[in-house]
């Protein structure tokens, strides 16, 4: 969705019951659809990496209130 | 507070009876001169990660800049794909008890086990191998007898007496699976021997002469296959609310008691000597969102109630086989995995169709 080169992108699944989905990839300019599947893969790889390094950071730091829960 | 939680773009319109401004629209095309592409300083600058509150059960943290499938995806992996280890297999031996052995056996699979699953391999289903490295070996074997006459102590001598009191063994409960170590599992858990995170879950009520004895085997799973395998108790995100008063039309200095008490608690503050009203902006997240405001025709027009469309407070109860603050990183690894598997098929494709020089860099479409 971010990638301004994508003139259609959407997903379905044919049915719940079966464990498939079907992506549907449509780029301007006779561009390659698989390859940018594989920079939005990438894309979201460094997403999750910088959302744990945030959060690695923020559990380091102080102002976290630290209470007792009896289970 | 956070950079800008007042910008316009970022609010979903909360009103008396809908809600409008739902999805996001931060992609390129939209707005006509901004590039909204994919950039990934632009990204980290935005994103803000803080945990608010911990405790030996539940992590309280807010998730800022992200967008709403991201956070929803990992709390669907938190509850659904981040990997446990719970009983699986119950062997009977003998159930004398009046619970039915297949209650007993759903009972004892819901019981949570303080075993790290990193150290376990998964089993293949339907593979009657089972060893040390995937399967966990438990056993429960009580008797239920009576107390010899000497040793009751009885409270009051006129109430009946409590089954705890006369019996021995009344009431099985978690803290009576024992861990039978197989192979290998004696020297890396000696300093951990597994057991149930609770000791106190009841599971049977047995009365004197009734015997239940069986070998349980625990393996490791997924949510996805049974609820039992879920790491948490609860995964939950919300959005973080937000009153936005007016400045052309403030709250009348008679009505502003009535209107504290439309919000929740201590996230209105009066001014004691002008009555003017003012949002306290700490207490803000507390608001409950009751809409209580739309129903006074005093205040129409004073007040708007938005939600911030990219602040998750995300609140997650850990079962205990995690520790609280572990869950997020364990489910961000699970989506990892599932990205690096999915790009090593789709670049494997993509090698293929380049060693086509016909096809120029496309993939075909399949005839349907």
């Amino acid at each position: 969705m971010k990638n301004p080169k994508v003139e259609f992108c959407g997903y379905s699944v044919p049915h719940p019951s079966e464990n498939h989905i079907n992506i549907r990839i449509q780029m301007y300019d006779n561009l390659s659809a698989l390859q940018a599947l594989i920079t939005a893969l990438n894309d979201l790889d460094t997403l999750c990496e910088t959302i744990e390094g945030a959060y690695d950071a923020s559990l380091r730091s102080d102002g976290i209130e630290r209470w007792d829960e009896k289970s | 507070m956070q950079s800008d939680i007042y910008n316009p773009r970022r609010h979903v319109g909360v009103h008396a009876e809908y809600i409008s401004d739902v999805s996001n629209r931060d992609f390129p095309g939209h707005y006509p001169d901004e590039d909204n592409s994919w950039n990934l300083d632009l990204f980290r600058k935005k994103l803000h990660v803080k945990v608010n509150e911990l405790s030996q059960r539940s992590i309280q943290f807010d998730l800022v800049g992200v967008d709403a499938s991201i956070a929803n995806a990992f709390r669907r992996i938190l509850i659904a794909e981040v990997p446990t280890i719970a009983i699986e297999h119950v062997y009977v031996w003998n159930n004398t008890s009046v619970i039915q052995d297949e209650v007993l056996a759903h009972r004892i699979g819901l019981v949570p086990l303080n075993v790290d699953p990193s150290y376990f391999e998964f089993k293949p289903d339907a593979q009657d191998q089972a060893t040390d490295r995937n399967t966990l070996v438990f056993k429960l074997d009580v008797t239920c007898t009576r107390k010899p006459k000497t040793a009751i102590v009885r409270g009051t001598k006129k109430a009946e007496p409590e089954p705890e009191e006369i019996y021995n063994h009344s009431i099985v409960t978690s803290g009576d699976l024992t861990w039978e170590p197989q192979g290998e599992q004696s020297e890396v858990f000696a300093s951990k021997p597994p057991r149930p995170t609770n000791e106190n879950i009841v599971l049977a009520k047995l009365r004197p002469g009734q015997e239940i004895s069986m070998e349980l085997h625990a393996i490791k799973g997924v949510g996805k296959e049974h609820a039992k395998w879920s790491p948490v108790a609860t995964a939950t995100y919300r959005l973080l609310p937000l009153v936005v008063l007016n400045p052309e039309k403030p709250v009348p200095p008679q009505y502003a008691e009535k209107f504290r008490k439309c919000f929740s608690p201590g996230v209105i503050d009066i001014d004691p000597v002008t009555k003017a009203v003012s949002v306290n902006e700490k207490n803000l997240r507390n608001e409950s969102m009751n809409r209580e405001v739309f129903r006074h025709k005093e205040f129409e027009g004073c007040v708007e109630l938005k939600r911030v469309r990219d602040f998750f407070i995300f609140n997650v109860e850990s079962e205990g086989t995690y520790a609280p603050e572990k869950l997020l990183p364990e489910s961000i690894k699970v989506l990892r995995q599932k990205i690096a598997t999915i790009r090593s098929a789709a670049e494997r494709l993509l090698a293929e169709i380049e060693g086509e020089p016909a096809v120029q860099g496309d993939v075909e479409m399949a005839d349907a």
